[in-house]
This record gives structure tokens, sequence and C-alpha cells, in this order.
């Protein structure tokens, strides 16, 4: 079965017009209380540490948005999102995207969405396509490379470009998550001193076990905590 | 040899491009690192697997 969109009209510029008129989360929260709510939640030695970091983010689908997500709530201080890609109605069922955000840009959305989790994150946003002619340059700040694409050959790509020609930054990547099997076949593994593989390994997505928020989340915070645990220090899976 | 944890007898050197083919693996959808470090997708016909070296397949299938 495909999805065929039904929207009227009336419906997608009621939906453009939710977009563009989200509160400025300025108005709504200073940054003081931000950071003096995070320091009560994880003490300034780690709060600091989560501050400055840089972290990329490769696709922002069911893995990429809910990994920026997990990251933004926890105070990670620079993120940079990468995609090309708009929201369709079909990315509902597992990503952190809302019915105002349809048609949109996923990069312009979510970046709007996570500042209304915390506006003094400081996001960075590419609406490209990484190639391996772009991924010696795309990463010049970030220390963290996440690989959260769902094409396999968009994956096997970035891992092995950022193997080849990056080989001091760290890289955590994801493969097989879809359906409902049991979540304790997901696992996290360092296979090399840089390079972290998260998921179950295998499973692809099949009719009636596709790709479902659940499972498809407990591979993306396999992938942010292995994210924050390198932030502060722990290298081990 | 190991492979991915297994230890396996190698008979005589084979290559990696080799390697993946015997598997029935895709090569555009794995990344293949000998003793810690990457194979360049590039250098996968030319380099030559022995016993005793430990080899990592990682394979990428759909979804994120």
């Amino acid at each position: 079965m495909t999805f065929t969109p039904s929207a009227t009209p009336e419906q997608t510029t009621a939906r453009q017009q939710a977009f563009d008129s989200l509160p400025d989360p300025t108005t709504l929260v200073s940054r003081e209380e931000i950071r003096a709510a995070l320091l009560d939640r994880h003490t300034a030695a780690t709060q600091d540490k989560l501050d400055a970091a840089h972290v990329a983010i490769c696709g922002l689908g069911g893995l990429g948005s809910t990994i920026a997500v997990a990251l933004t709530r926890i105070g990670v201080g620079h993120l940079h999102l990468i995609d090309f890609d708009r929201v369709d109605m079909t990315n509902l069922n597992r990503q952190q995207y809302f019915l105002k955000d349809l048609g949109q840009y996923k990069t312009e959305a979510l970046r709007a969405n996570l500042k209304q989790i915390n506006p003094f994150t400081d996001i960075t946003i590419d609406t490209v396509k990484v190639t391996d002619e772009n991924v010696p340059t795309l990463f010049e700040h970030e220390d963290i490379i996440c690989e959260a694409f769902d094409v396999p050959e968009n994956k096997t790509m970035l891992v092995n470009a950022v193997l080849e020609s990056l080989p001091d930054k760290k890289l955590v990547s994801a493969s097989g998550m879809a359906g409902y099997r049991s979540s304790n076949l997901v696992h996290t593994k360092r296979v090399s001193r840089n390079f972290y593989f998260c998921g179950d390994g295998e499973t692809a997505p099949k009719p009636g076990a596709g790709l479902m928020a659940p499972r498809v989340g407990v591979v993306a915070c396999h992938e942010a905590n292995m994210i924050t645990r390198l932030i502060l220090g722990e290298e081990d899976a | 040899m190991i492979v991915n944890g297994q230890r396996e007898t190698l008979e005589a050197p084979i290559s990696v491009t080799e390697l993946i083919e015997e598997r029935g693996l895709r090569p555009e959808r794995v990344a293949v690192e000998l003793n810690g470090d990457i194979v360049p997708r590039n250098k996968r016909s030319e380099v030559m697997l022995h016993d005793g070296d430990t080899v990592e397949i990682v394979t990428f299938v759909q979804g994120g």
C-alpha cells in the first residue's frame, strides 16, 4: 500500500500558518533559568562538558530527530543538523515532528521544535545531501558524527567516508531496528577505536513490521547515550 | 583469521573484495575493518587477508 496525501488546500494553508506562528521561545524563558534547571539535574561539572560539545547528526528521521531531542534536552551545546528531505505524513509514526511541520524541510522544522525545548542551544543546519565529496569539509567543527540515515547505501557511504577521511572523529552509527522484535536484541558495540555501532544489526522493515517509533527509538537512544558517554569521557560501549 | 569475533580457517590469502563476495554481501552495504583500521573502498580488491588477521564486517540494512 502506498500512502496518498489527501490534505485540502485549506489544511495545507493552516499547517503553514501554524508553522509560522510558534511562540518566540526566548520570550518564554531566560538562558539563566534553563542553565539553573540543567545544573540542578546534572551538576556543573557534567553540564560544562555537555555545553562545550559539538555533535553533527546526519539524517533527521526516526533516529536523528529523536537523538537531537534527547541531546537538546540534556543541554548539549552545539548541534549540526543535516538532511535534504521534507517532512511527510508517513514520518509521523516515529519522527519528532508535528502536523504543522508537514511539507517543511526537516532541518528547519526540527530546529524550530528543538528551540521550543531550549532556545539557547547553538544549532547549525545544512539542507544538503551528504556525499563522498562533502564529508571531508562538512564536519569541520564537530568532534562527534552521528550516522542516522535510513537508506543502507547512504549509511554505508557515510561510515566508510568518515573512517577513510576523518579517522580522528568519533563516529556513532546504527542499523537493524525495524518492527517489534525484542528490545534486548539491540546493543551498542565499539567496532574500533573511534567507531561505534548500535542496533540489532539485521532487522530491515517488512510488511507488518516496518519502522515504528518504539524500536527505532530504542536504537536512537542507544546512539544518543553513546554520544553522551563520549562527551563525558567514557569510551567503552 | 577472526571474522566478527568468530575464528575461521583461511586456506590461502584472499582479498577483501573476495571475502565480501564469498559471504554473499553487497559491497555498497558494508564497511570492513582489518586489524582495527578501515579498508578504504577503493583498496578492497588489493588488500589481502591472511590467517591471523582480525576482520570486522559491518553490514547496513534499511531503517532510520
